[in-house]
């Protein structure tokens, strides 16, 4: 663990992230974040070499229902709220291939 | 005409009883609103008519619904949980303007249970954050003082309760953000169980630590809202089959037998003089109603704050990858670069998520990148389960577990804002309860000499809210300061 983040790693994350950072805000989130990793670091004084992972605090497995048909939202319902729904019921998005 | 300061409790009864109307109550807190939310900004959506006409309709069927558990009760909802029809933007410019097309559950419920729903309220954007200072809507302010933060995430719920524009609130606590704005505005908050409450319907910060629960003046009515809110649900997968005890009624005016443990060495450090007194003045309330006070260790609390601000912002960087522009909210326009979708995402994203979220999804993206999930994400996993087994260990001993809710009164606004990793370390005492997912509750403990509220917390076995609600109820009936009204709630 390295908490020392170079500007190259934090557009590298943005990348992965969806994030079309400005400059400023690679500037700044390479401070904060190396910070926030810095504190991190006390986890490493941690031994869990023997000890599993808790993904989840629930005992419990998931429940479980018949996969049987029933019914759902309205298409036009689903559709309202998005920012380019073309008039035949379908999400409109740029050219995928620039 | 109902005030302001009336219990859910008792204003259900009193519109069970037809003593007052649902109307003239609803009329009266939209009064209420009008006069002094300008100052506060608790709300982001006020129900005018539409939460009237709902109240003409409590009305027109009251004798059928007598027995409805919330029957005229007024109430918030947080903007991260979905109401059919009526916006719903987690305080994000990305969601500007959304109308879910469905209620949550939580929401279901309470219209089922009688409640009039009037309004959204105000908190940190996508709820990361402990000021709600991180609102694209703006910030709330404290009642107790203008100018001190609410807490955070759900300052708008919490400072509604407080300033008697609502009598309760719902919201969502995913490492305190019931609790904490509860403690720092002097009201009841409490984080259920996880599981014990539907998430369905709950726009998702951290899915393993995610859980809705109610905000309230008084104990008993935080148990009824619990009530009427909780079990299963057969559309959120993780929601218990657990069954869910009779909560109201249950209280019997003592703590005799219970046995709670404090983990000393944890509060050494770091802790407000004056927050510590009022901690130690309701153990010794406790204490003299018949409850056992012991010493207990957590020996792995230390780590809980650097656990969950790598497991909670590495879920969140999942679940935030939905907010693309492609099926609700903002999508950016072409700036004259790349007009691929690739490009959209990055740009709408960019332009549609607020500072703190976009550092927590960088944040979680780079603990789950190639090379660093090993040793950061699972790593803290690890780190989780040890901090389970410390709870399990001391609940083999003890019945509840309590400590401060907050290591200080609520700071000004602006305090922390450039400093990200000051605002985290504030929610040492809170983010546990979600790592293990244990129920926890923030009371009303009193105030410090300027008059800022100070909560205190117990935390239970995993579904036993009975016994938070039993301990809450009789630090309550003790509390000297119960009625105190901030300054600024109306008349």
């Amino acid at each position: 663990m390295s908490t020392r983040l170079t500007r190259a790693d934090v557009e590298r994350i943005a990348a992965l992230a969806h994030l079309d950072l400005t400059a400023d805000e690679t500037a700044l989130f390479a401070k904060q974040l190396a910070q926030i990793l810095e504190y991190a670091e006390r986890l490493r004084e941690v031994d869990t070499a023997q000890v599993s992972a808790t993904w989840h605090p629930s005992a419990a497995s998931a429940a479980l229902r018949d996969d049987v048909r029933r019914p759902s939202l309205a298409r036009e319902d689903a559709l309202a709220g998005a920012p380019d729904a073309a008039p035949d019921g379908l999400f409109r998005v740029p050219k995928v291939i620039g | 005409m109902a005030a302001g300061d009336w219990t859910l409790t008792r204003l259900r009864a009193a519109v069970a009883g037809g003593d007052v109307s649902a109307r003239e109550v609803c009329d009266g807190y939209l009064r209420r609103i009008a006069a002094a939310d300008g100052r506060i900004h608790a709300f982001t959506t006020v129900l005018g008519e539409a939460a009237l006409a709902r109240a003409e309709e409590v009305d027109r069927r009251r004798d059928a619904w007598r027995d409805r558990p919330l029957l005229g009760v007024p109430v918030t909802v947080k903007d991260v949980i979905c109401t059919r029809g009526v916006p719903t933007t987690a305080c994000s410019r990305i969601l500007a303007g959304y109308r879910p097309p469905y209620d949550a559950t939580v929401v279901t419920r309470l219209l089922d249970a009688g409640a009039v729903v009037i309004g959204k309220t105000n908190c940190d954007e996508f709820a990361m954050g402990s000021s709600t200072e991180h609102s694209a809507l703006g910030a709330t302010r404290n009642p107790w003082a203008p100018d001190r933060i609410p807490g955070g995430s759900s300052g708008g719920a919490a400072a509604a309760v407080a300033a008697r524009l609502a009598p309760a609130s719902v919201a969502s606590d995913t490492g305190g953000s019931i609790r904490q704005p509860a403690a720092l505005c002097g009201v009841v908050g409490l984080k259920p169980t996880y599981g014990r409450v539907s998430r369905y319907g709950l726009l998702a910060f951290a899915s393993s630590l995610d859980q809705i629960g109610p905000l309230t003046l008084t104990v008993a009515d935080a148990a009824a809202v619990l009530q009427a809110i909780a079990g299963a649900d057969p559309a959120d997968a993780t929601c218990a089959t657990e069954p869910v005890p009779a909560l109201a009624g249950l209280f019997p005016g003592d703590a005799r037998g219970a046995r709670i443990g404090v983990p000393r060495a944890a509060l050494a450090a770091g802790v407000d003089p004056e927050v510590l007194r009022a901690f130690d003045a309701a153990l010794a309330v406790l204490a003299g109603r018949g409850a056992a006070v012991v010493d207990i260790d957590l020996p792995h609390m230390a780590y809980a704050v650097p656990v969950y601000y790598l497991v909670a912002p590495a879920e969140a960087s999942s679940n935030l990858a939905r907010y693309d522009g492609v099926r609700y909210g903002l999508r950016a326009a072409p700036d004259g670069r790349e007009a691929t979708l690739a490009a959209m995402y990055d740009r709408t994203r960019d332009a549609g998520f607020g500072a703190e979220v976009k550092r927590r999804i960088m944040l979680g993206t780079y603990a789950l990148s190639a090379g660093y999930y090993d040793a950061y994400y699972v790593h803290a996993q690890r780190v989780r389960s040890l901090i389970r087994g410390d709870y399990d260990q001391a609940f083999a001993d003890v019945d509840a577990v309590a400590m401060p809710t907050t290591p200080t009164p609520a700071y000004r606004l602006g305090e922390h804002v450039d400093d990200p990793l000051a605002m985290y370390l504030g929610d040492v005492f809170t983010v546990s309860a979600n790592l293990t997912g244990l129920p926890a509750i923030s009371l009303p403990a009193g105030f410090t000499r300027a008059g800022l509220p100070i909560g205190f917390q117990l935390t239970a076995r995993p579904f036993d809210e009975a016994t938070l609600l039993r301990l809450g109820d009789v630090l309550e009936q003790d509390a000297p300061w119960s009625g105190a009204r901030p300054p600024l709630a109306p008349a």
